[in-house]
């Protein structure tokens, strides 16, 4: 124990070590000594890249995490997969019309899915991975897009699927594609911009850039926190 | 009736058709097919060889969403209907292989630990030409309100409604549930040689050429014995039989085209029903002038 | 009858015997059962296509022949059926053709790629051609 804080035993690429039992496993393996050159990057479980494979002493389950957001156990086994090798292939999202086989028409290795649903157990985002898969292979681009909207990329569903689909570059177009075509353009955006285009916030804007820092600071401790309806 | 219905992915694109026909016309029946939410693709075919697991995980996740609907009350029985024969094949063949085989019964449950139930073995996989002769082809002819008059049907059964021996819903040699169907709607049954000849199934993708030899084949047969179009119950064959036609024209250039169209769509013509449930549409080559000609359609 | 003196005796080689015992294993099958009526091959829709018939290929399993493995036959099989329900013995042929397939595609072998497709094919091509397509032609 150091400083009356717990610790546990993990390895990190077969190598033991001691850590605090409250830090995220990519805070231990600093701890230990790693330093990050790839496999790192907003530290706040939104880009993707710390995709981290591990396995707890005395369970066969391999399981997927984020290295960021996942805090160490007591037998952890840990490596990292910084990169999935994975073709995003090309395509003119000007020209791609959301049609009943646009999903398999552009990643025919859809249809190898086996629905063994080890990409959803692999998912650090608990995204139903299999689901939407399986919605893009029959043409459902929309619950595609629905089912997918927390993917960060991380690449572990592609690492463990045994058909070798990427699920994440099936699920972007199919959330392209509905944004631009399905969903259309969001009205609120458009009114808003119209709006500012209109001039409407000029003077708000002139008042605040003309304002001294006292009472600009003010203002904004005192700001509306509120979400308005 | 609400009976679990599994669509399987074809029926949600190319063979939309055959749905959206199959779903009004079992309304007329008093038959509400029940979808469930979640359902993953069967995989079509069955594993044949004996130490796979992998491969019955899609078809029996699919027979645990059976048991969910009705778990939910949101089906009658643990039955479930499926309108693709490959789809009916695969799951009745992984189901039993799941209730004979106890390890791989292990096995499967220990993969799907994610999913909230355990599937108790317990549903029963039909094909909907099943029930319909379960429901009774007199129902079927009393909802017939534009009988099929003249309209010379050849039925076009395929391999795997009837085969193997154990899972066939009808005798694989001698079957007559098209015919009955045929019969029952008012139109002429054409009996042919090559009516559960092989289409040539998944060989259209990298062999067309092979596939419209036998298709050629079996389209020719029909023919000449005075079919004016074919019918049948899986999307494969339909694809084999219909839209590879382009191709066969090219391999034999004195190939007249003929009809195919899904069992489902003939049903919904006979009923009377108008609003889309037809859905001739989709189907290639096009049935329409045929059945304009015969009266059978305006 | 003896004077005509055939003292010919076929024997099996163990590493041939291994063949097909691994063949019965995966088809769950009894090769030994066939006795080469040949109604299988008369059933079957692909026989134009193919270098050996079925009832050949069963043969040749019998006797422990690993060259059934390098024939067309097995890959242009269309597991339509018609052998197994016309085998007298009731053996599933269809069964023993997938055992032999698998057992090419368990050495990394994929008989078809996807890559070959162009898009418009797949566009057209409707998912249980393509599913099917893949789940019995690669690894």
């Amino acid at each position: 124990m150091e400083n009356n804080v717990e610790m546990v035993t993990i390895h990190v690429m077969g190598k033991k070590h001691g850590v605090p039992n409250d830090l995220t496993i990519m805070k231990a393996m600093e701890y230990a000594g790693h330093q990050f050159r790839r496999g790192s990057g907003c530290r706040g479980g939104y880009c993707g890249a710390c995709a981290t494979l591990y396995r707890v002493k005395g369970s066969y389950k391999l399981e997927g995490a984020l290295a960021c957001q996942k805090i160490v156990e007591e037998g952890m086994y840990i490596a990292q997969i910084p990169f999935n090798p994975a073709e995003k292939i090309t395509y003119d999202i000007e020209k791609v019309r959301p049609a009943v086989n646009t999903m398999v028409e552009h990643y025919p290795e859809l249809s190898r899915c086996l629905s063994c649903n080890t990409c959803t157990k692999a998912c650090p985002q608990d995204i139903m991975v299999m689901d939407y898969v399986q919605a893009s292979l029959r043409g459902d681009i929309t619950q595609a897009a629905k089912l997918s909207f927390d993917c960060l990329t991380c690449g572990l569903c592609a690492v463990r699927c045994p058909a070798e689909i990427v699920p994440y570059n099936a699920a972007t177009l199919a959330r392209r594609l509905y944004a631009k075509y399905i969903d259309g353009p969001s009205k609120h955006v458009i009114d808003r911009a119209a709006a500012v285009e209109a001039g409407e916030y000029d003077e708000g804007i002139k008042e605040l850039m003309e304002m001294d820092k006292e009472p600009l600071q003010k203002l904004y401790e005192n700001r509306d926190v509120n979400i308005h309806g | 009736m609400r009976i679990a219905y599994y669509p399987g992915c074809t029926l949600k694109t190319n063979a939309k058709n055959f749905e959206d026909s199959a779903i009004a016309s079992a309304k007329e029946l008093g038959i509400e097919m029940v979808e469930p939410d979640r359902w993953n693709c069967c995989g079509t075919v069955h594993a044949l060889v004996k130490d796979d697991v992998m491969h019955h995980l899609a078809p029996v996740r699919n027979l645990i969403r059976v048991e969910e609907l009705k778990e939910a009350d949101k089906v009658d029985s643990k039955q479930v209907v499926t309108l693709c024969a490959m789809c009916y094949n695969t799951l009745k063949r992984s189901n039993q292989t799941f209730n004979e085989d106890a390890d791989k019964k292990q096995k499967i449950h220990d993969v799907m630990y994610k999913e909230d139930i355990k599937y108790s073995g317990n549903v029963e996989v039909l094909h909907y030409l099943e029930v319909l002769r379960e429901i009774g082809w007199d129902k079927v002819k009393e909802a017939v309100k534009k009988p099929l008059d003249g309209l010379k049907i050849a039925p076009y059964y395929g391999c795997l409604l009837l085969r193997p021996r154990g899972i066939g819903i009808d005798n694989a040699d001698n079957p007559t549930i098209i015919e009955d169907l045929i019969e029952a709607l008012g139109g002429e049954v054409v009996d042919f040689a090559y009516k559960q000849k092989c289409c040539g199934a998944y060989h259209t993708v990298h062999m067309k050429e092979a596939v419209a030899d036998l298709s050629h084949n079996v389209l020719k047969y029909a023919q000449d014995a005075g079919a004016d179009l074919l019918i049948t119950a899986c999307p494969l064959c339909e694809y084999n039989l219909g839209p590879r036609q382009t191709q066969i024209k090219k391999q034999y250039p004195i190939f007249d085209s003929i009809p195919v169209v899904y069992f489902t769509q003939l049903m919904a013509l006979a009923f009377g029903l108008n609003d889309g449930a037809t859905a001739f549409e989709a189907n290639k080559p096009d049935p329409t002038p045929l059945l304009t000609e015969r009266g059978l359609m305006e | 009858m003896s004077s005509f003196g055939s003292n010919l005796v076929l024997r099996m080689n163990p590493a041939d015997k291994v063949f097909k015992d691994r063949v019965n294993e995966l088809s769950g099958e009894n090769v030994d059962l066939c006795f080469q009526c040949g109604g299988c091959s008369s059933g079957c829709p692909m026989t134009q296509d193919m270098d050996y018939l079925p009832s050949k290929i069963i043969r040749m399993a019998q006797i422990g022949l690993e060259e059934a493995l390098e024939s067309r036959t097995i890959w242009t099989c269309s597991t339509c059926f018609n052998c197994e329900v016309r085998c007298p013995r009731g053996i599933d042929v269809t069964a023993v053709m997938e055992a032999l397939r698998q057992m090419v595609l368990r050495k990394k072998h994929n008989e078809v790629s996807l890559d070959d497709l162009s898009a418009e094919e797949l566009r057209e091509l409707p998912q249980i051609a393509i599913v099917s397509n893949q789940r019995k032609l690669t690894a």
